[in-house]
């Protein structure tokens, strides 16, 4: 990793990386939207309302990666002072914040058929809920110290992405823990209870919008690591 | 309730807000990219 830690060699990387990310998952996004809309039965219970499954789940499960990153990043910032590690955390954020709150607002359109209300303050909602708050949390953290000179993050906004990411078990198992409206796991290491029929556009949503998450943090990466490049010009050019 | 018009508006939502943050991150990154090039070395 301490490889990269020159901006200049993972801007080369960076470069054709976002295009290889973002033309891919693009591509695999309206695929699968397309295959989960028009190509797909409908469920024998659900109805036509399944089919909200292939955007919801990989919001929230790009929801929960997009913090789990913050967290490693973090770690890697306060423990091997990696360079980039604190602009990675703060390119993060917004993606992360974005696809938690497509998440709930999904989940919520899909809730109002199948369950008769738009909201529970059940565990897994809940959770899901506190992690929007956090990641708003931490982009106003992340703002502040960089409006101090730094071009990534504060310690003190690494301490708190590393601390957030405890939310990261329980919105996994509230489900398990807690009586709730929300289905139960439904894809697990031992298969998945969704029929075949239905499940195969879930694959090509979830590697899409999984490319597609990649290819925005390395847009944001590339913009801050610009900003600090300039950011730098600037106060040398003052200094005279 | 017409089922279809929940699956509409949820794909409309997430569809959009997906390519607004694809848009904003893309602007914000070429400009900035484009800035730090053509600003005169001191």
């Amino acid at each position: 990793m301490h490889r990269f830690a020159n901006p200049a060699r993972f801007l080369k990387i960076a470069r054709p990386l976002t295009g290889w990310l973002f033309w891919p998952g693009l591509s695999l996004i309206l695929a699968g939207c397309f295959c989960g809309l028009f190509v797909t039965p409908a469920d024998y219970l659900q109805g036509e309302t399944v089919r909200i499954l292939y955007i919801h789940v990989p919001a929230a499960w790009l929801g929960m990666a997009g913090w789990s990153g913050i967290a490693v990043a973090a770690l890697m910032q306060l423990v091997w002072r990696h360079p980039l590690a604190s602009i990675a955390g703060r390119a993060l954020a917004a993606p992360g914040a974005l696809f938690t709150a497509i998440c709930l607002a999904t989940g919520s359109i899909w809730g109002r058929p199948t369950w008769g209300t738009w909201w529970e303050w059940d565990g897994r909602m809940t959770s899901m809920l506190v992690l929007l708050f956090l990641y708003l949390g931490y982009i106003a953290l992340a703002n502040a110290s960089a409006r101090q000179g730094q071009g990534g993050v504060s310690a003190v906004t690494a301490i708190f992405g590393l601390v957030g990411a405890i939310n990261i078990p329980i919105i996994n198992r509230s489900v398990v823990w807690w009586n709730s409206l929300h289905q139960g796991p439904s894809i697990t290491l031992r298969g998945s209870s969704i029929d075949g029929s239905l499940l195969w556009p879930l694959g090509l949503t979830f590697l899409g919008f999984s490319l597609l998450f990649g290819a925005i943090v390395l847009m944001r990466m590339r913009t801050l690591l610009a900003r600090n490049k300039i950011e730098a010009r600037m106060q040398r050019l003052a200094r005279g | 309730m017409n089922q279809w018009a929940f699956v509409a508006a949820a794909y409309a939502l997430a569809l959009l807000a997906t390519a607004t943050v694809i848009v904003l991150s893309w602007r914000a990154m070429r400009e900035a990219e484009g800035q730090a090039e053509d600003r005169p070395r001191p």
